[in-house]
């Protein structure tokens, strides 16, 4: 009888691993359960264009509805599993039913992280992970509304750009000095300050929110001391590994489920892929990815380790989103010991940063720069020594650079 | 009912995909959902990956509006790039193209 391979988390991950475990041969049954209504669907353009209502549903499915019936996967929706019985190798899911498995994929993601300051239960205060996150989101987001936006990261800065752009009165709170201060270097976050002041979004750096409150939905926010009218509260303030079955199960976490360069968790029948992991990344350092990269090459690799063709997993981290009409393509992971490289004006809204470490280009920021982005990601790659000068001077062709 | 219009994949090995595409949807979808193999398509129709490359004959190709600069230079980063190359993230299906032929590169990567 041929092996059966059960997947737990019916995501970017969770997807790639049938799609990958197909393409490397594996014939046995494949079985994936997610806790949402939905098929295996793209998040990225939840906070984008879905928001925006220029981007329909059906399109952000990974997969074409019958694709997973075709290709003997078993998708079970709208329930998680229980327990993990490694010994017995069997997946226990909520509603009782028992899987059997030879290997066993945890792709669960992560889930937001939520604030817990007084009033933060209230009606109208959204996060926004789900379609039925933005759903709910959308039902209210309306022209002349007034949305204060919790956290100044990528989420709440998509979100700002589209309310601005359907003529919401935006407000965003962010507690640290900058915006995006975990994902992008100070020049970015000043520039991206610029912008959405431009597109007349109100920033309020430095000011963590205090409470909400309101009669019977949120109708305001105190922050810095100060009271603030709000008809709408998005809140994106990151996520936190869904690592629970895994911990319950004995298997190593730490802020992430810990799994090895071929991304398999310390029991040889488990393997863990996306979000909820942790690996020892291409530097050296444990880290955990939150990204559509990390999903697809992590499972990729785990689909190949399952299939017996084990292949290091040390791809370059990247990372993109849409504000207004920038284009932010990040490849790498800077440190704020980098030395900077400017290429191109930022106030021609076109440019990149290079982030060099002993003479090599250690991360690219690209906006509006994609031959930038894809040259600056080769030479992360690579990791041959550079001439900043050269990086620096637009008359030079990125192009030669490479 | 959203219409939908014939497009057909030739894979570098001569294998064809007739598939159905919606209206509006881009052709990268259309093939990604339909699983044809050969459009990686990584970034998922962002213009960040330069994984979606197909070629269009010259009397398809007259019916397609022009490439954006970023398709443009995307498309530097493609191996194999010939003037029939365009990503397919960045083509949306419509009326027009009912029936196009897009062959497929050896490689996205």
């Amino acid at each position: 009888m041929s092996e059966s391979i059960v997947i737990i988390g019916a995501g970017q991950a969770g997807c790639q691993a049938v799609e990958s475990l197909r393409k490397e041969g594996f014939t046995g049954p494949i079985t994936m359960v997610g806790d949402e209504a939905y098929p295996p669907y793209q998040r990225p353009p939840l906070s984008k264009a879905y928001l925006l209502g220029t981007f329909e549903r059906p399109r952000l499915f990974l997969k074409a509805d019958n694709y997973y019936a075709e290709n003997g996967c078993a998708l079970i929706v709208n329930t998680t599993a229980k327990a993990i019985h490694r010994a017995e190798r069997i997946v226990e899911l909520q509603d009782g039913r028992k899987l059997p498995y030879d290997k066993l994929l945890l792709a669960t993601g992560a889930r937001v992280r939520k604030l817990n300051c007084p009033g933060a239960g209230l009606p109208g205060i959204h996060y926004l992970k789900t379609i039925a996150d933005v759903d709910g989101l959308q039902a209210v987001f309306q022209p002349g509304k007034r949305i204060a936006v919790v956290g100044g990261g990528y989420i709440g800065l998509e979100v700002a750009a589209v309310g601005a752009k359907r003529g919401l009165d935006v407000t965003v709170f962010e507690a640290m000095d900058r915006l995006m201060a975990r994902a992008v270097s100070p020049q970015l976050s000043a520039f991206y300050a610029d912008e959405h002041k431009k597109a007349g979004v109100k920033l309020m750096l430095q000011t963590g929110v205090e409470a909400f409150g309101g009669d019977g939905k949120v109708e305001w926010v105190r922050a810095g001391g100060l009271t603030y009218d709000a008809d709408i509260v998005l809140v994106g303030i990151g996520v936190i590994p869904c690592e629970e079955l895994a911990v319950h199960a004995g298997l190593g976490c730490e802020d992430g489920i810990v799994v090895d360069q071929n991304a398999r968790t310390g029991d040889p029948h488990i393997w863990a892929a996306g979000d909820c992991t942790r690996h020892v990344g291409r530097e050296g350092h444990a880290i955990r990815l939150e990204c559509v990269q990390n999903a697809i090459d992590q499972a990729k690799h785990a689909a190949l380790a399952m299939v017996g063709r084990h292949k290091t997993y040390s791809e370059v981290p990247w990372f993109w989103s849409d504000q207004y009409d920038l284009k932010l393509q990040i490849a790498g992971l800077a440190r704020p010991t980098d030395t900077l490289v400017l290429r191109g004006d930022p106030a021609n809204r076109k440019f990149a940063v290079f982030h060099l470490r002993d003479g090599k280009v250690a991360a690219v920021e690209a906006v509006n720069a994609a031959p930038e982005y894809m040259i600056g990601k080769k030479l992360v790659a690579e990791g041959k020594p550079v001439d900043a000068a050269k990086l620096a001077d637009t008359s030079i062709p990125m192009k030669t650079l490479g | 009912m959203v219409q939908k219009y014939r497009v057909i994949f030739i894979e570098d090995s001569g294998k064809e995909h007739a598939v159905e595409v919606a209206e509006g949807w881009s052709l990268m979808e259309g093939a990604v959902k339909h699983l044809v193999p050969g459009i990686d398509a990584d970034c998922g129709g962002a213009c960040a990956c330069a994984t979606c490359q197909v070629y269009v004959a010259p009397d398809w190709m007259a019916k397609l509006p022009p490439k954006s600069d970023m398709e443009e230079t995307m498309l530097d980063f493609a191996p194999d790039v010939t003037s029939e190359s365009r990503l397919s993230c960045q083509v949306r299906m419509t009326a027009a193209l009912d029936g196009i032929i897009l062959k497929l590169p050896k490689s996205q990567h």
